[in-house]
């Protein structure tokens, strides 16, 4: 029996890598020589040889450094309050909860409620800016709890020893609990952004562009992004646009395993410096 | 214990009193247990106090009630009054963060803080919000001079203080509760987590420090209350059953109870 369980165990373990590994072969094999300095400057095109991605990875840049911006501040805040100011009790408990329920909430969900409130109720129309407040309303609630274990992790004895000493508590929060769990918290954060450079489905609901002519230039301006840009290419019957498509999901594949990686590094130092 | 009138208002006076700290009627409770049932003590300045006693007497318990680092425990009450020079720390009034530097701490596993051995001394000044670069340098040479740590460390002020042995570590400790002058030191078994080369540095230290500190001492070593304490307090189960001079403790105790645990019958 431990025998037949220790191939099924294998098979598992396997099944997922092998399927992964011949997806991103087969991506290689069709999109490695579409990548091209070219490809990357070139503004879409109704010619799959002409047409490139610059629009979509500027569109991606803008809407992640803008997600950052807000989710960034606004996520830790929560999570210090939650963690060291809140009061433990029923109150705290039911906020608790109902944060870890956001985070598996559909993301087009969150497309929704971006729409009716920021693009309807706060008329920024189809924006980078409203693009980015939906997905840092989505990624907020992984923020919030990645940083709570981070700053969970930071153990009591700096607290005790900073409370000690005379310190406020925003003084302990600032000068030793943020810095103790700054690689905790960036990991968190990174993988959250990770996450929503490569979401669709909400930016779609909000009304982004599978076909935008330049780049966005300010924050009110129409916009699309990788994935977006991705799935115009996919459904395209001519041919030349599969290869476009497998050169896109190659860049963008990049760009969330360099995310994780970084993220994986933080994680990494972070855990060797405080032990 | 000498019965004196309980007075309210705050009492002045430029010279230091005899008594640093004075505890009438303490009761704590953490939710329904009753961990401090009723302790009146005074404390002598700069004097060497050990409390003494089995693990749970409420020796502990006592000793943060100082520094009031009980108030973050979950269920924490308390009912009765602690001066400390003549201040009613638990009044409304009391601001929390300046007792603090009033009243020290250092703790029973060494905890410097994830930073330079520098920033480590400074942190308590840094907090009051002094920036001038001079006088820090000077504090913090000051402060780790006064525990003999000095020599061991002046080449390395800007390496991470977790690099320290443990037993430099817990003198950094007390080096980093020293920079900002504090009145009285309270110390919740300092050596327990140490090697006894390390420990016996710190007693010497002890020594040197009540010349112008007021300290306190938790400890469950026997012998450590007998070398470095002038008066040692007995505690069991939430009362204060024997305190005296340590060499009547030591010697001749009042209780049968406070032989039988220093003679290692119990506890």
């Amino acid at each position: 029996m431990d025998q037949v369980f220790k191939y099924w165990g294998i098979f598992c373990t396997l099944l997922g890598l092998v399927l992964l590994a011949i997806f991103i072969g087969s991506i290689l094999v069709d999109g490695v020589k579409r990548i091209d300095w070219e490809f990357i400057t070139n503004l879409p095109s109704r010619k799959a040889e002409n047409s490139g991605i610059y629009t979509a990875l500027m569109g991606s840049v803008w809407v992640l450094v803008l997600t950052t911006i807000f989710a960034l501040p606004i996520g830790i805040g929560a999570a210090i309050y939650l963690e060291e100011f809140s009061r433990k009790g029923k109150l705290s408990s039911i906020l608790e909860v109902n944060i870890s329920n956001l985070a598996g909430v559909p993301s087009v969900i969150y497309g929704l409620l971006g729409l009716e409130i920021f693009v309807r109720v706060m008329q920024m129309g189809s924006s980078v800016l409203a693009g980015s407040f939906t997905l840092a309303l989505l990624i907020l609630p992984i923020v919030i709890v990645s940083t709570r274990e981070a700053i969970k992790a930071v153990p009591q004895s700096i607290r005790d020893a900073s409370y000690a000493m005379g310190a406020t508590k925003w003084q302990t929060v600032s000068m030793q609990l943020l810095p103790a769990s700054f690689g905790g918290i960036m990991t968190g954060v990174i993988l959250a952004l990770s996450r929503a450079v490569g979401e669709t489905a909400p930016l779609i609901v909000i009304g982004a562009l599978a076909y935008v002519p330049f780049a966005p230039s300010s924050p009110m301006d129409d916009f699309s992004v990788l994935p977006i840009q991705i799935f115009n290419w996919i459904s395209r019957p001519q041919e030349g646009f599969e290869l476009n498509a497998a050169a896109g999901i190659i860049i963008l594949l990049s760009i969330t395993f360099i995310m994780n990686g970084i993220a994986v590094y933080l994680r990494n130092k972070w855990q060797k410096k405080l032990k | 214990m000498e019965s004196e009138q309980i007075d309210t208002a705050r009492e002045d006076s430029p010279a230091k009193k005899k008594n640093m700290i004075k505890a009438e009627g303490v009761k704590v409770w953490y939710d329904d247990f009753m961990a401090i049932k009723g302790i009146d003590m005074k404390i002598r300045t700069n004097r060497v106090t050990a409390f003494i006693g089995p693990s749970g007497c409420g020796k502990s318990t006592f000793l943060r009630l100082f520094n009031r680092m009980n108030d973050y425990v979950e269920g924490f009450r308390m009912e009765g009054n602690i001066r400390i020079q003549g201040n009613n720390i638990y009044s409304e009034k009391i601001n929390i963060e300046q007792l603090r530097k009033e009243v020290g701490m250092v703790f029973q596993k060494p905890n410097p803080f994830p930073k330079s051995v520098f920033e480590n001394v400074a942190y308590g000044l840094r907090i009051q919000g002094i920036k001038d670069k001079q006088y820090l340098q000077d504090k913090v040479e000051a402060s780790l001079k006064q525990v003999a740590l000095w020599d061991e460390v002046k080449d390395g002020l800007n390496k991470s203080a977790l690099a320290l042995s443990g037993g430099q570590q817990q003198r950094l400790c007390i080096a980093r509760t020293l920079a900002v002058e504090p009145e009285v030191i309270l110390m919740d078994e300092p050596t327990s987590a140490l090697d006894p080369i390390s420990t016996s540095k710190i007693e010497e230290l002890l020594y040197e420090l009540k010349e112008n500190y007021t300290i306190v001492i938790v400890t469950h070593n026997m012998q450590q209350a007998s070398r470095v304490s002038d008066s040692t307090a007995f505690f069991y189960m939430g009362e204060l059953v024997e305190y005296d001079k340590t060499k009547k403790i030591f010697t001749n105790p009042e209780k049968k109870q406070t032989e039988n645990y220093i003679t290692g019958r119990f506890g």
